[in-house]
């Protein structure tokens, strides 16, 4: 019989804290509350620009947390040494082309201290893992700053001509690139590199491939080297579905280097946003490095909206006048079977079981 | 399969043809009928009709894998897509336009009446102008006509209701063109389909030429 258990999205909670708890990762809790000032100094570093504030009782700003990254690194000690942690925690944004806010479940790991190949390569196939367990339909893009931030550094452009550079590189918008480097006045050769970069797509070891035998500058070229070592570790975890996506832009005064966002089929966002942001450590006057990734639940709980069309196995009604010790033996011999079951006044409503049972006296019948 | 967004309109039925020539056609699409979904498995797609400004919408949360939207939706709602292709059809200019014998007061803020108001603030923002929007949804000409504004800003065709008017296109902000659009996710997991699609699209707009 059927009997209700977790809901998926529950469990697919659980298998992630179980996941990153057996890679040593320590589950880390943070306040729902941050003052205002955290927020205002790495505005960009956030999803949405607005914040929700509100005032406390000693008349300080406080901000409704947007971001759990932020908190973590200004609550992690620089002199602590390495930090793995993870965390399950809700975050309040305002939705965009919107008011109001929402309250978004979040769940994610950040890495602290020193990241070399091997730190890349575990959060990465720790977010690849994380996919996995939601659904086998997935696909991780895989991106790094240095090769598009090399190419637009061999040229002088200005902040707002990169900005412009970048937004259509973010759209995979061509026809915009060829338009934007012949109004900027950039060379043929150059306006054809950006093009094939931002056009390739495909499965990480054969991109990398067609990657490397582009004419690129140098910084370009080590990003790459950088990729394709991940690429050989990753082979090694048995990691599946990556994908080279060098379109995939973040903020650059926040990330440098690796970026990577997650799909999952059937979800029209992604699920999964990650990167390594040694330039926001560097802000909050941090040296050390680091990197992590975030998972938005709230895209999942319609995903795993359940299929399922009942509350209930049983509905027990009962009549007036019934015998209320008949009816709670009734309940016993029903829950000890496994069942899960409604029991209320007949005509009461309110629910979708899958047998209805009706007890009459001491009788009981079934409806349908 | 794929999920097309079309505008409906003119400019939809245009699309369709090309769409059609590139090889993705939908035979019930032309027949005449209250469906709202036309699919032909054969090729592999489905069309729909949806109004022009909620194309964008259909494809960003992922309804639709592709859509046809003018850049004028793309850039006042900067939904978060990939823009494949420019389809160089529905082709006009986003303009500033008012009295043809306008003459700029920089002393006052200027009071601008349009549909597009992302598109307005940010051209003026980028220009440190101080401006008061106002929004309308419709007849945006009206407004500097009867002095509900000094200026509007809108899409331009030929200027013609323009001139009829005793207004004037001022400054042109940025060229308005219809473009192939497509979901981010949704590219990932059709991403043979879409760029072949993509291509013969491309292909056939060449052609044409």
């Amino acid at each position: 019989m059927f009997k209700q258990e977790m809901k998926p999205d529950e469990q697919a909670m659980m298998a992630l804290r179980d996941l990153y708890s057996a890679y040593g990762y320590q589950h880390y809790k943070v306040s729902k509350f941050e003052s205002y000032d955290l927020y205002v100094q790495n505005k960009n570093f956030l999803q949405s620009k607005r914040v929700l504030t509100f005032t406390d009782t000693n008349g300080r700003l406080m901000a409704l947390k947007p971001d759990v990254t932020l908190s973590i690194i200004k609550n992690t000690k620089p002199t602590a040494g390495m930090s793995k942690v993870y965390y399950t925690e809700n975050v309040y944004r305002v939705p965009k082309n919107a008011d109001g806010y929402q309250e978004i479940m979040q769940t994610g790991l950040e890495l602290i201290g020193t990241v070399d190949d091997y730190a890349m390569a575990e959060v990465l196939m720790l977010a690849e893992r994380s996919l996995r367990t939601i659904s086998e339909d997935y696909v991780l893009d895989i991106s790094h700053i240095g090769v598009l931030s090399g190419l637009l550094d061999s040229q002088a452009l200005d902040e707002a001509q990169r900005g412009e550079i970048m937004v259509a590189v973010g759209e995979r918008n061509l026809h915009q690139l060829r338009a934007l480097c012949s109004r900027f006045d950039l060379p043929q050769q150059f306006s054809d590199t950006l093009c094939a970069i931002v056009s390739l797509y495909g499965p990480l070891d054969e991109a990398l491939t067609q990657a490397e035998t582009l004419e690129l500058p140098d910084s370009c070229r080590t990003a790459i080297a950088s990729l394709r070592r991940l690429s050989e570790l990753l082979a090694l975890t048995g990691c599946r579905n990556l994908r080279l996506d060098l379109s995939l832009v973040s903020d650059m005064d926040y990330y440098n280097g690796l970026v990577f966002r997650g799909f999952i089929s059937g979800i029209a966002a992604g699920v999964l946003s990650g990167g390594r942001y040694d330039n926001l450590m560097a802000k909050m006057g941090r040296e050390q490095s680091a990197i992590g990734f975030a998972l938005y639940m709230d895209q999942l709980e319609r995903y795993f909206a359940r299929k399922d069309e009942y509350d209930v196995d049983i509905l027990l009604s009962y009549c007036e006048g019934c015998d209320l010790a008949a009816l709670i033996r009734k309940a016993n011999e029903l829950t000890e079977a496994g069942c899960s079951v409604r029991i209320q006044p007949e005509g009461a409503g309110g629910v979708h079981a899958r047998k209805k049972l009706l007890m009459k006296g001491t009788e009981v019948t079934e409806l349908d | 399969m794929i999920n097309i967004a079309l505008p409906k309109g003119r400019l939809g039925e245009k699309v369709y043809g090309m769409f059609e020539k590139a090889g993705y056609a939908c035979p019930s699409i032309r027949e005449d009928n209250r469906k709202l979904t036309f699919e032909n498995p054969e090729t592999g797609v489905r069309y729909f009709w949806v109004k022009p400004s909620d194309v964008a919408i259909y494809v960003e949360r992922g309804a639709a894998d592709i859509g046809v939207a003018g850049k004028d939706i793309l850039l006042e709602y900067s939904p978060d897509v990939y823009e494949l292709l420019d389809l160089n059809v529905g082709k006009c200019r986003m303009c500033v336009a008012g009295p043809k014998d306008f003459r700029d007061d920089p002393s006052q803020t200027l009071r601008v009446a349009t549909k597009f108001a992302h598109i307005a603030r940010r051209y003026y923002a980028s220009q440190s102008r101080q401006i008061d929007i106002i929004k309308l949804n419709g007849s945006i000409e009206l407004a500097p006509i009867l002095g509900l504004s000094d200026v509007i800003v809108d899409i331009v065709e030929t200027g013609k209701t323009l001139l009829e008017n005793g207004l004037a296109p001022l400054e042109t902000i940025v060229p308005i063109s219809a473009r192939l659009i497509a979901n981010k996710a949704n590219y990932k997991f059709k991403y043979n389909e879409i760029c072949t699609m993509a291509q013969r699209m491309e292909q056939a707009l060449t052609q044409e030429k």
